[in-house]
């Protein structure tokens, strides 16, 4: 409870921060002591010293993985807002809004990963998206920014639609709106009915919506052009934050459902997971810029986070908040080196290395651990999803996770792509100026991810205490 | 009146609105057919929800059972408000750039 109160209070503090001053910088600092105050916060409720107790009639439940992800994507936005904060502010007339509306997703993220109704679903996704349609405007002047958060808007919209009518029809079929399948009222009426098909066809709908936000493969088509089209610095908070917290709604909700699809929902499943493996990375391949590249790739992560649907047991729970660390970190990471280049393209990278050092290397833990090699952090998060895939179901899901190798071996060509150019090509990689500070950060979130890549119970510990 | 009635009516305009999202090219009338979605699910939970509470009431005169889904209209209603807002905001924002609501338009990010 601590986080959704603390970050709903914390954006209007902003809001009114910019009243006061309009200096960035100062801006910018009381954004970060801010989320240091959400941290804070919310491992004070995950540790049980205090929390701030309103009676939610069980409408919200908080448990350990819930909070422990709030932490994840709270932090996550910390190293976000010290890297790439001075950006934010220089985006648009009013800096200190983008940071309010930073806290106002992030109170969206923290209902979505504790909700206990299909109420709080809904609310929880509306939160979350309707501060992110603002952000990708943000940039109004620029045609792409306008057309990007159009598209998302209308997007979004349509996909909210649809899980309205989804969550309609569970209602029609057990009449209330609890997450597990509990009928209330007299069960002997509704079945008399026959309305039986109302409940699987609702969750059909929920689930198609849910692929929308997260963009998994037949629903993917907005991600590209948004993520493209959207300011640099927000791409970045949209592709990890607001992502991961989109999937740990959708596995919230159908960990416990997904039996009541029928016997076809493995198949149902493991198709969407193969074509989000196949659009995401082929076409990954064949990008030039990397901003474009970077938003095919998350829709590639997209297809190993729904491993985790998969398996669906301790291994994947586990597993789905290693990745979200991973990949969150090594994103923002990626991004906020992005932010800095001139050029989007990768010829824009050449002799990066030459230039900057320090800079390229990051990069290059980044790009690794976003590929997946052992030592890095996206490595054991990939395994952690093909394992408890492989734990629940056996040798049944064998191929699956052959092909799931496969596609990450496609993946490696792209993500050294952007090495190759950094350190064997030749040419000016021209920047905006690197300041050292800038330069720490990146370091200590590549020392972070080979230290979760080497031990990931390093990580994984303190969900347990 | 049975509730299969309520339910096809529903699911009608549900599909018109889906119909136009998908057909129309003014963002305008989208997001009309956007809105036109919501309120067929609206008027869908408040038929549920009478039904539910119509089966309810036979065995307890004083239940609740029901009252949550016209709650939830509520924040439906709410909800589509902010939305409204936002996307009107969007719109405003493209028509001064582009002069022209035209979703076509959108094509032009496509490489």
């Amino acid at each position: 409870m601590n986080a959704i109160i603390l970050s709903a209070l914390l954006g209007v503090v902003m809001m009114f921060s910019s009243i006061l001053t309009e200096n960035r910088t100062i801006i910018r600092n009381i954004a970060i002591a801010g989320l240091l105050i959400l941290l804070i916060g919310n491992l004070l409720n995950t540790y049980t010293v205090y929390s701030f107790n309103i009676d939610s009639h069980n409408m919200l439940r908080f448990d350990k993985f819930g909070l422990f992800f709030n932490s994840i994507a709270i932090a996550s936005t910390l190293l976000y807002a010290i890297l790439s904060g001075s950006d934010v502010v220089k985006v648009g007339n009013y800096p200190a809004e983008s940071f309010a509306l930073i806290f106002f997703a992030l109170c969206g993220v923290a209902i979505l990963s504790s909700y206990n109704t299909l109420l709080m679903l809904f609310l929880g996704i509306e939160i979350m998206s309707i501060p992110l349609y603002i952000l990708t405007g943000s940039d109004k002047k620029n045609l792409k920014s306008n057309e990007a958060s159009l598209k998302y808007f209308l997007m979004g919209c349509f996909s909210t639609g649809i899980l309205l009518m989804g969550i309609t029809l569970l209602y029609g079929a057990s009449g209330n709106f609890n997450i597990e399948s509990v009928h209330s009222t007299s069960n002997a009426v509704t079945t008399s009915y026959n309305y039986g098909i109302l409940a699987p066809l609702g969750l059909i709908l929920i689930f198609i919506s849910m692929c929308f936000k997260v963009s998994a493969a037949p629903f993917h088509f907005w991600t590209p052009d948004v993520y493209d089209g959207a300011p640099s610095v927000f791409t970045s908070f949209m592709a990890t934050i607001v992502k991961a917290a989109g999937f740990i709604a959708f596995i919230k909700l159908f960990s416990i459902r997904m039996a009541d699809l029928g016997p076809s929902s493995s198949i149902i499943l493991s198709t969407i997971i193969i074509a989000t493996l196949l659009v995401g990375n082929i076409t990954a391949v064949f990008q030039q810029s990397v901003k474009r590249m970077l938003a095919y790739s998350s829709i590639a992560q997209a297809g190993f986070m729904l491993f985790a649907l998969y398996g669906n047991n301790d291994l994947s729970s586990e597993g789905i908040l290693l990745y979200s660390a991973a990949y969150s970190i090594a994103t923002i990471g990626i991004f906020a080196i992005l932010i800095k280049m001139k050029d989007y393209t990768f010829d824009g990278y050449n002799g990066l290395a030459k230039k900057q050092p320090l800079v390229a290397a990051a990069n290059t833990v980044f790009l690794l651990s976003l590929a997946g090699i052992p030592l890095t952090a996206g490595f054991f998060a990939k395994y952690y999803m093909l394992a408890s895939a492989l734990k629940s179901n056996g040798h049944a899901v064998l191929w699956l996770v052959i092909v799931a190798v496969l596609f990450a071996a496609v993946s490696v060509y792209y993500y050294f792509r952007v090495i190759q150019a950094m350190y064997f090509k030749e040419g000016e990689a021209e920047t905006t100026e690197i300041s050292s500070k800038f330069k720490a950060g990146l370091v200590v979130m590549a020392i972070l991810i080979i230290l979760i890549g080497i031990n990931p119970s390093f990580l994984l510990n303190w969900f347990y205490f | 009146m049975p509730i299969q009635y309520y339910i096809i009516l529903s699911l009608a305009l549900f599909c018109i609105g889906i119909v136009g999202v998908l057909v129309r090219r003014n963002v305008i009338i989208v997001f009309m057919c956007v809105e036109l979605m919501l309120n067929a699910v609206n008027l869908l939970l408040v038929a549920f929800s009478k039904m539910h509470h119509g089966i309810a009431v036979v065995n307890d005169k004083a239940t609740t059972v029901g009252t949550d889904a016209q709650l939830f209209v509520f924040f439906i209603m709410v909800v589509a408000a902010a939305e409204v807002s936002v996307g009107l905001a969007i719109i405003v924002m493209m028509y001064r750039n582009t002069h022209s609501v035209d979703v076509n338009f959108l094509n032009r990010l496509k490489n």
